[in-house]
This record gives C-alpha cells, sequence and structure tokens, in this order.
C-alpha cells in the first residue's frame, strides 16, 4: 500500500509539472504567433517586409530556445530566478520556456492555416478585429495547433522524468530509484505510468479539438 | 553571481580542458556517442519512413509508432536497460535510438509524402522508373523535410546523452552528475552551458548542410 501511494504522489507530481507548462507555455505562444503571423485579413496576398521579418525573427528565436536542452534551463534557470534547482516553480518555468519554443511555430503555422478569405467575409459582415480573431481566426486554428499540442504534451510528459537525475520528483523518481535499488519493477511501473499519463492526456486533447470543431467532416 | 565566476574560473583554467576526463574528451565522447546513436536511428527509420511515403498508404502506423515511441520516457528505458543488459553501451545507446526514431521516421515519411502527386505523375509519365521517381523527384523535393526530422532528432540525442553519465558513462553530462556529487554548482552549469554551446552549434552546422543540400528551386517564394 506504501508503493501505490508513492507511485499516487509521484503521478501527481508528473502531472501537475507536465500540464501546467503545457496550459501556461500555449497561453503565452498563442499572441506571440499571432503577432508573428502579422495582419492576414486585410490585402490577403503575399507577406514581404516587414510582416515577413517578424515572422523570421519570432520564429528562429523559439526555434533558438528549442535547441537547449531541457535539462540544460533546469540547471540554468535557479542564476536567474534565484530558486533552488529541485523548486517547483524552477520547473515549471523551464518547462513553460520549453513548451513556448515548440509551440510558436505550431501557432504559426495555425493562424496562417485560416484562409485570408474567411477573414475577409468576416470583416464585410461587420466582425471587428477582437470579435474576429476569438470567432473566427482562433476557432479556425485550432486543429492545425491541436496537433502541436499533442506534440508537445507527449514529449513534455516524457521529458519531465529527466528532472529526476538532479532530484525533481516524478514518476522519473521511480527510474533513478529503481537503478539505484536494483528494482526492475519499479522501473516497469514508471514506464507504464508514465505511457499511461501520456496516451490519457493525449486523448483529452485530441477530444477537446474535436468538440471544439464541430464542424470538420470526420473519417 | 558567485557562481558564474566560480564557472568563469573553471573555463579558463586550462587543466579543466584537457586530459581524460578534460573538457575536450568529454566532448569528444558526446559526440560519439551521439553520432553511434543517430547513425543506427537513421538506418533503421529513414528508409522506412521514405518507403511509407513513397507509397502514400500506411501513414497511420507511422504517425501511431511515432507517437507511441515519443510518450515511452527515454530516462526508464535507460535505467530498465542498464539493469536488464548491464553497464555498458548498449543498454544507454538503445534507449537512445529508440528516441531518435520517432523524429526522423515521421521527418522522412511527411517529407517525401508531401511531395505533390502531380510532380510524381508527371515523372511517372515520362517513364521514369519507380526507383528513379524515388531517387531524382521525391528525395530531393523531401530533403528539406527530411532534414527537419533529422536536425529535431540530433537536438533531442545531444540533450539526452547527458543523462548517459548517471549510468557512469562519459559525455559532457559527467560534469553535471560529478558537480550535484559534491554540490558543486558551478560545474553543474558549466556541463549544461556545454550541452547547450554543442546544440547550438551541431544545429547551425545541419541548417548549413541542409542549406547546402536543398535545390534552390524549392525555397521560391510563393
Amino acid at each position: 500500500m506504501g508503493n501505490l501511494s508513492t507511485v499516487g504522489h509521484l503521478t501527481w507530481l508528473h502531472l501537475l509539472q507536465s500540464v501546467l507548462p503545457v496550459v501556461l507555455g500555449t497561453l503565452i505562444s498563442i499572441p506571440i504567433a499571432r503577432f508573428a503571423a502579422g495582419r492576414r485579413a486585410r490585402g490577403a496576398g503575399g507577406r514581404r517586409g516587414a510582416g515577413r521579418v517578424r515572422r523570421g525573427v519570432v520564429v528562429n528565436a523559439a526555434a533558438l530556445l528549442y535547441t537547449v536542452p531541457s535539462l540544460a534551463l533546469f540547471v540554468l534557470l535557479p542564476l536567474i530566478l534565484g530558486t533552488s534547482i529541485t523548486s517547483l516553480t524552477n520547473v515549471i518555468v523551464a518547462l513553460t520556456l520549453y513548451v513556448v519554443a515548440m509551440m510558436v511555430r505550431s501557432c504559426v503555422d495555425a493562424f496562417e492555416s485560416v484562409s485570408p478569405e474567411v477573414l475577409d467575409a468576416g470583416t464585410a459582415m461587420g466582425y471587428r478585429p477582437l470579435r474576429a480573431f476569438f470567432g473566427i481566426e482562433l476557432p479556425l486554428s485550432v486543429p492545425v495547433m491541436a496537433a502541436g499540442l499533442r506534440v508537445a504534451l507527449v514529449s513534455n510528459i516524457s521529458m519531465v522524468s529527466v528532472g529526476a537525475v538532479i532530484g525533481i520528483q516524478s514518476l522519473g523518481t521511480l527510474f533513478t530509484d529503481g537503478l539505484r535499488r536494483d528494482l526492475m519493477a519499479e522501473i516497469v511501473v514508471g514506464i507504464l505510468a508514465t505511457v499511461v499519463l501520456a496516451l490519457v492526456l493525449d486523448r483529452l486533447v485530441t477530444w477537446s479539438a474535436a468538440a471544439l470543431t464541430r464542424w470538420q467532416v470526420r473519417a | 553571481m558567485n557562481v558564474l565566476e566560480q564557472t568563469w574560473k573553471w573555463f579558463a583554467d586550462p587543466a579543466s580542458w584537457t586530459g581524460a576526463g578534460g573538457i575536450w574528451s568529454r566532448l569528444v565522447e558526446h559526440l560519439g556517442y551521439s553520432g553511434l546513436v543517430l547513425l543506427i536511428a537513421a538506418v533503421i527509420a529513414l528508409p522506412v519512413g521514405v518507403l511509407v511515403g513513397h507509397r502514400r498508404s500506411g501513414g497511420n502506423v507511422v504517425v501511431g509508432v511515432a507517437g507511441a515511441l515519443r510518450a515511452l520516457p527515454t530516462l526508464g528505458l535507460l535505467t530498465l536497460f542498464a539493469l536488464w543488459i548491464g553497464l555498458g553501451l548498449t543498454a544507454p545507446v538503445l534507449a537512445l535510438v529508440l528516441l531518435a526514431i520517432a523524429p526522423l521516421l515521421t521527418g522522412a515519411y511527411a517529407g517525401v509524402s508531401a511531395v505533390d502527386p502531380v510532380v510524381v505523375d508527371a515523372a511517372r509519365a515520362q517513364g521514369l522508373t519507380e526507383w528513379q521517381i524515388l531517387t531524382r523527384v521525391e528525395l530531393p523535393v523531401a530533403v528539406p523535410v527530411i532534414f527537419g526530422g533529422i536536425r529535431n532528432a540530433t537536438l533531442q540525442v545531444i540533450a539526452t546523452v547527458t543523462i548517459m553519465a548517471y549510468i557512469d558513462l562519459g559525455g559532457l553530462g559527467r560534469f553535471l552528475i560529478d558537480g550535484l556529487a559534491v554540490r558543486d554548482y558551478s560545474r553543474m552549469v558549466a556541463s549544461m552551458i556545454l550541452a547547450a554551446a554543442l546544440a547550438l552549434v551541431l544545429d547551425a552546422v545541419l541548417a548549413g548542410a541542409q542549406k547546402l543540400l536543398s535545390s534552390p528551386g524549392l525555397s521560391k517564394e510563393d
């Protein structure tokens, strides 16, 4: 019974560290990506000049951030945040940054997948920018965004366990503990719990995306 | 700023760089492990992805397999294999190959299957054999996307090879684990600065290679 409650506690910590950064990271990525994608409703044609530069800067900055290993973020961020490496704040901020690095690109692609004609139609029907964004652009970009979200979420769940190497508690603790105590069963339980967590959350995203895009024809 | 000063002092000390446990030898180890893992993963994943992309069916299986591999925690596999096979190179290489297969497979599949069918049909109409279509039309057009997969795999492998030090192997993660053991934060910082710098440099090199190998006709702005 003791083991079960340990696994339960670690699963909770793992859930917290994987879901919170994905939610925060996505909420941060959406405005950044919208800014980078530029104004597409007016003069729907090709993008040139300042718009293209802006998009390039944002997308490349995100790609640059993505190249930094997550373990490095765990270790280096406390220098800026002043927290300890194992503090929950540090872990959440590090993983949120990582999710932003992955999601900005997906969100830019998502906004660009929305047909400019539809946005023009919205404008013609009297939609103001804010209403057009929440009523037309954001809902229509959900499918592409959800695809990026699934990759970010599943990668993040796997990445959280790496923190155990430097003492951050999660399901990954079962791996380091199992190795130290020569307990293969503990490691297998950890792997299974992680995979189940990933599958359940992945399904959740798929279902939510489907519920948000009821107009899509499904095979 | 004490930590950064200490880190700087460690970098400035020539003794940190040379010798068996120095930065240079750890860097060579890191690159060696990463190269081995990427080579094995590429030999498995790229042909499969390219073939499935060429046949334009079975894409769901590729996406499913890649998703499942992505969900597997690499540290879990690493420790499991280490207990199973024993300490040494085989266990971590196996775990990391599984990590690298997902991005390579999806890149190769997505790249080839995204080639405009009209282009492929035009090639077929001109009398090219399937092999010629694959090597002369589909692969050249798919280069940017396939390279995207290779870059992604490289980043993930370089980042994750750091944890090989956890099971008593070398690489740049050695400084992290050793620093952690003696509560020397500055050495951990140094280790991660090195890992991040290596990732940045390698990604830049691969980006350059991608540019050189991609046909100029592909980057045309529409």
